[in-house]
């Protein structure tokens, strides 16, 4: 504000020569963008009306793609284990890692390790993590099946996660748990860093149990890292889509096997971009796919607004 | 006295069972890679042991001695490190420059640009790929580690610009206004005063870049298709699908491709906890 009162009362011309340099700041990094990632989302949204496809002249159908998304069942279902595997997820993380996060808010021993185990799945790329738990899921020589069977007896059979379509997801769902916990626990233990540690005292020289100075004292202080956390969880959620393809592909054969169970919106739309060449339609599907994510987004954001002023 | 002796009464038992509890969920998180390491070690045919075995038989080098030489993941290695390296350059010395200016100036259009940015920030990355591909195409960045660079450079710019703008904004004024008294521009003083300020920013944004190029799957995917260009993920992805049952060596070629960022992660973790999410989580 105060540089800009000050640009104002300059004169036009040493005004200019002023906002050269600055404007040769921001030059390379908007030339960069503007050509990267503003064009080409501004290109995409003018495709999703059209009728593009590769192989003929493209013309204008208005809003077909997205009428016809709309008549989609499969673009349904998409949509709804897109939001299925959203919910759990975000539950999962949210539980998890601030359950982890109040354990490393303990002074115990080896907090530095215990965090950076917590991290290693952050790290580690999502095509390694996919492999891994493709490798656990084994239907016929996996650990989990080991486990479960052999040691633990809960099931009596071996069960193929991945290939039977009443698991397939949330098997899925379960990587993408673990391998957020960690990011989650992070930005818990960065926020619990703002509770006053008096407050804590105080609570329990007033008699104070665990579970009330969690519910009176955590909570509350907690409520804007756990607004952030939701929504850029949800998002994630939203977004997920290498490990369904990976996954899905190397244990059925098809992307969003078996029997479409695993597929969310964006691998369906990567079929119908890429396999499909129906790439007017991918690009509807994305833009679909991007307002739900914006309307899901603005209705947290509203939500809690309204828990804190009742 | 009373306070003291009921302190120290309930802090030991509720330490213990906090530090039983933490202990029981680290084993849990790192069962995976430990069966990842130990399958590592493993000869081809105890991969798929019942029950699986953490200490192998029979441990063996071979899957990395094969992964190197018949396989060629030195080259991805090396392939993924170039790739990686440049766009982490690129994209946080661009995203410093926007920041500072967004940070510290005002000027036309400053709002507009701004909130550009932030919106693409939370547009998934698919929506870009098919146009981007189309751009690849007519400039001849297909099946190119350029075409590579130039798209991760842009992948995380916005977040980082975002998260630098923060840590220059918090910089104490009086600095800049002394140096713009002494006559200093703002290339002058975003290099001399400014990047030395923002170190531990540079240090959050350049490992989350570097891990995000070195991860990066899809583009890749779409646009690399000589085998000599791959990137790790890429390559290691392709291994298993052509090798299904090699899980020694798909594992062998992942613990390669995990160490560089494991490094990097452990050296820098300090910055990344304390520094990252400051200006996310107040407010």
């Amino acid at each position: 504000m105060e540089v800009g009162r000050r640009i104002a009362t300059n004169r036009r011309w040493p005004h200019l020569l002023r906002l050269l340099p600055i404007y040769g700041l921001l030059l390379p990094g908007l030339l960069l963008y503007g050509a990267w990632a503003a064009y080409p989302l501004i290109s995409s949204f003018i495709l999703s009306f059209t009728d593009w496809n590769l192989l003929k002249p493209t013309s204008f159908v208005g809003l077909d793609n997205y009428v016809r998304a709309f008549c989609d069942p499969l673009f349904w279902r998409s949509l709804s284990s897109t939001l299925g595997y959203t919910v759990v997820t975000v539950a999962g993380q949210l539980i998890l890692g601030l359950g982890a996060a109040l354990l490393l808010n303990q002074r115990i021993p080896g907090r530095s390790v215990l965090r950076l185990i917590y991290y290693l799945p952050v790290i580690t790329s999502w095509v390694i993590v996919s492999l891994v738990f493709l490798y656990l899921y084994n239907g016929q020589a996996g650990a989990l099946n080991w486990l479960l069977k052999d040691v633990l007896g809960i099931i009596d059979a071996n069960v193929a996660w991945l290939a039977e379509p009443s698991t397939a997801l949330w098997a899925i769902a379960i990587l993408g748990i673990w391998k957020g916990i960690g990011w989650t626990m992070v930005v818990f233990l960065a926020g619990l860093q703002s509770v006053p540690d008096d407050l804590y005292e105080a609570a329990s020289m007033d008699g104070a149990g665990t579970w009330s100075r969690f519910r009176w004292i955590t909570l509350p202080f907690l409520r804007a890292t756990s607004t952030f956390l939701l929504v850029v969880l949800t998002i994630g959620g939203f977004n997920a889509f290498i490990s369904i393809f990976v996954m899905s592909s190397a244990a059925t054969g098809t992307i969003g096997g078996p029997l479409n169970s695993t597929d969310v919106v964006l691998t369906y739309m990567w079929k119908q971009a890429f396999t499909e060449i129906d790439l007017g339609y991918g690009a509807a599907l994305s833009f679909v796919l991007a307002g739900a994510i914006g309307l899901v987004s603005v209705i947290e954001f509203r939500l809690i607004r309204r828990q804190e002023s009742t | 006295v009373s306070v003291v002796g009921r302190r120290s009464r309930r802090t030991p038992r509720t330490r213990w069972i906090a530090f039983t509890l933490a202990i029981a969920f680290a084993l849990i998180m790192l069962a995976p890679f430990a069966l990842m390491v130990s399958t590592a070690f493993k000869p081809y045919a105890y991969v798929l042991e019942i029950p699986p075995k953490l200490i192998p038989d029979a441990p063996t080098l071979d899957n990395f001695v094969n992964a190197i030489t018949t396989n060629d993941f030195g080259r991805y290695f090396l392939n993924s490190v170039f790739v990686a390296t440049l766009s982490t350059i690129v994209s946080v010395t661009l995203a410093s420059m926007l920041a500072f200016v967004f940070a510290r100036y005002e000027f036309p259009g400053r709002r507009v640009l701004f909130a550009a940015l932030l919106f693409t920030i939370m547009v998934p990355g698919l929506v870009l790929l098919i146009p981007q591909f189309v751009l690849a195409r007519n400039l001849g960045l297909l099946n190119s580690l350029w075409g590579l660079i130039i798209v991760y450079s842009v992948l995380n710019m916005g977040l980082n610009t975002f998260l630098l703008r923060g840590f220059f904004a918090a910089m104490p004024k009086e600095i800049f206004d002394a140096a713009e008294v002494d006559g200093a521009g703002p290339w002058r003083i975003y290099r001399t005063i400014a990047m030395p300020l923002a170190r531990p920013g540079l240090a959050t944004v350049t490992i989350f870049s570097f891990l995000a190029a070195w991860d990066e799957f899809t583009w890749a995917i779409v646009t690399i298709s000589d085998r000599e260009l791959y990137t790790l993920p890429v390559a290691i992805r392709l291994f298993q699908r052509a090798n299904g049952t090699e899980w020694g060596l798909v594992f062998a070629a992942s613990l390669i491709a995990l160490m560089p960022v494991l490094v990097l992660f452990v050296a820098l973790q300090r910055h990344v906890v304390s520094g990252a999410f400051q200006g996310a989580t107040k407010g």
